[in-house]
């Protein structure tokens, strides 16, 4: 593990991304960031603008309507840049698999590195996604 | 010799190396004691720096389709520097009380004007409609914030003789007490407390970058190195404004032991005052912030301006 890879791994911005959630998931992102959970101890945060990105942290499942806008803010994000499947519909679209206006999901539209199964997930789920991120991130070193 | 020197003030000490690892620290006990007012565990204390070298080094800078590459680009580097100087002038003048020349508070307020207008420039220049709606904001909360701003100066420079000079004010009240101590004094510097919440962004005047409502405001499209020296320009001016204030109202830094304590105390003091008005309001809205100004705190200026002219 390099200093870039701890550099990385120790200031993770995220960016929440809703593309056609119940909305349940939305609130349980909003959980971590309590008093209980706090992940800014951790040098987690929620942004508001895709530019200061690291993380996108999509929940629901994608549709045809926010398709396009998920790729769009994919290619948004200054790299390096990683995506966290929310949920089970944003791991594999979840109970809206065979609804009318779903389309692939999520990790057939862009690169997922991590994913939160759960519906919703609890807290602990979300943060052991993220360590499994930042070990994922941390291991990249050798390749 | 001379330039050898100056470059030294400027770049290192006590400009921005010095100022920047003092503003990336002093933005670590903002966000821990935010932390702790809401019951939660907050950032160890390297984080801010963590997160600059992160920006700076190894994310990608953006610069959005159509904007202009070096206005957009160069504005957070104005920006910086301003701010840079502004620390490097107010520390310099503390030190060495007889170094400063006539007038350097009037630079010092002009140049305290140049980091939120390079950001309205660069956050017009990308674009975005957000980014001009905050701009937009942060102009008119300028307007707002300056005239009591500057009516609430004028009563340290009344008071000390009405020489417009940092080292003046900090000889006057070396003599003859602390301007809180007056009561002119004590108003003015609630006026300024206010005023100065606005200058730096925070909470109930947070109106130009409200994350809730308009996304970021003038900082949407800045990433990476740009967004990284935006961070920093913010952090140098939560640092350095606290001591301007500890300049103008607690007569400024003192080197010997006693003084040392008395110093950290007061600009503790200030400090922490700040973040926890920041921390129990919520925010206001613009019209709101501009009737607040231009009435309450322009009044309370007015009323601190002729009790100093009093003698008060
Ligand atoms: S995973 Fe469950 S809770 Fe989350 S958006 Fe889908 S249906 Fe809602």
């Amino acid at each position: 593990m390099g200093f870039k890879e701890k550099i990385l791994t120790k200031s993770i911005y995220v960016f929440h991304l809703s593309s056609g959630s119940c909305n349940n998931c939305d609130i349980e992102i909003l959980d971590c960031l309590t008093p209980r959970f706090d992940l800014e101890r951790f040098g987690i945060v929620l942004v508001g603008s895709i530019k200061h990105a690291d993380v996108l942290l999509c929940t629901g499942s994608a549709n045809r309507l926010t398709i396009p806008r998920i790729k769009k803010l994919y290619e948004q994000m200054p790299k390096p840049a990683f995506v966290i499947a929310y949920g089970a519909c944003g791991s594999s679209r979840g109970l809206f698999k065979d609804s009318y206006n779903t389309g692939e999901p999520l990790d057939e539209i862009i690169p997922v590195d991590a994913y939160i199964p759960g519906c919703p997930p609890k807290p602990e789920a979300t943060i052991g996604a993220l360590v499994k991120l930042i070990g994922k991130i941390r291991a990249k070193k050798g390749k | 010799m001379k330039i050898a020197e100056q470059l030294f003030l400027f770049l290192v000490f006590p400009g921005l190396l010095f100022s920047a690892t003092m503003g990336l620290f002093v933005g670590w006990i903002d966000r821990k004691l935010t932390a702790r007012l809401q019951w939660r565990a907050g950032p160890p204390w390297y984080q801010n720096f963590v997160d600059f070298i992160k920006l700076a080094l190894y994310k990608e800078t953006l610069v959005p389709h159509g904007a202009p590459k070096i206005i957009f680009l160069g504005m957070p580097i104005v920006g910086l520097a301003a701010a840079t100087l502004v620390s490097t002038l107010v520390l310099v003048s503390n030190v060495k009380p007889h170094s400063g020349f006539i007038g350097d508070l009037i630079v010092v307020v002009y140049l305290l004007l140049i980091p939120p207008l390079s950001l309205i420039i660069g956050a017009f220049s990308s674009g975005n409609s957000f980014a001009s709606l905050g701009a937009s904001r942060e102009m008119k909360l300028m307007l707002s914030y300056e005239l009591p701003f500057i009516l609430a100066l004028a009563v340290p420079i009344m008071k000390s003789g009405s020489a417009i000079r940092l080292g003046e004010i900090i000889l006057y009240q070396q003599s003859n007490g602390t301007l809180i101590a007056s009561f002119s004094g004590a108003i003015s510097f609630f006026a300024m407390l206010l005023c100065v919440q606005a200058k730096l962004g925070f909470i109930p005047f947070d109106i130009p970058e409200a994350e809730t409502e308009i996304i970021a405001g003038p900082y949407i499209e800045y990433s990476g190195k740009a967004l990284a020296i935006l961070k920093l320009t913010k952090s140098i001016l939560m640092f350095v404004v606290p001591i301007l204030l500890v300049t103008l109202y607690f007569g400024g830094l003192a080197f010997s032991a006693a003084g040392i304590v008395k110093t950290i105390l007061s600009y503790l003091f200030i400090l922490i005052l700040m973040i926890v008005i920041k921390n129990t309001n919520p925010r206001v809205r613009i019209d709101q912030a501009l009737r607040f100004f231009w009435t309450v705190i322009t009044l309370l200026a007015v009323i601190s301006v002729i009790f100093a002219y009093l003698g008060y």
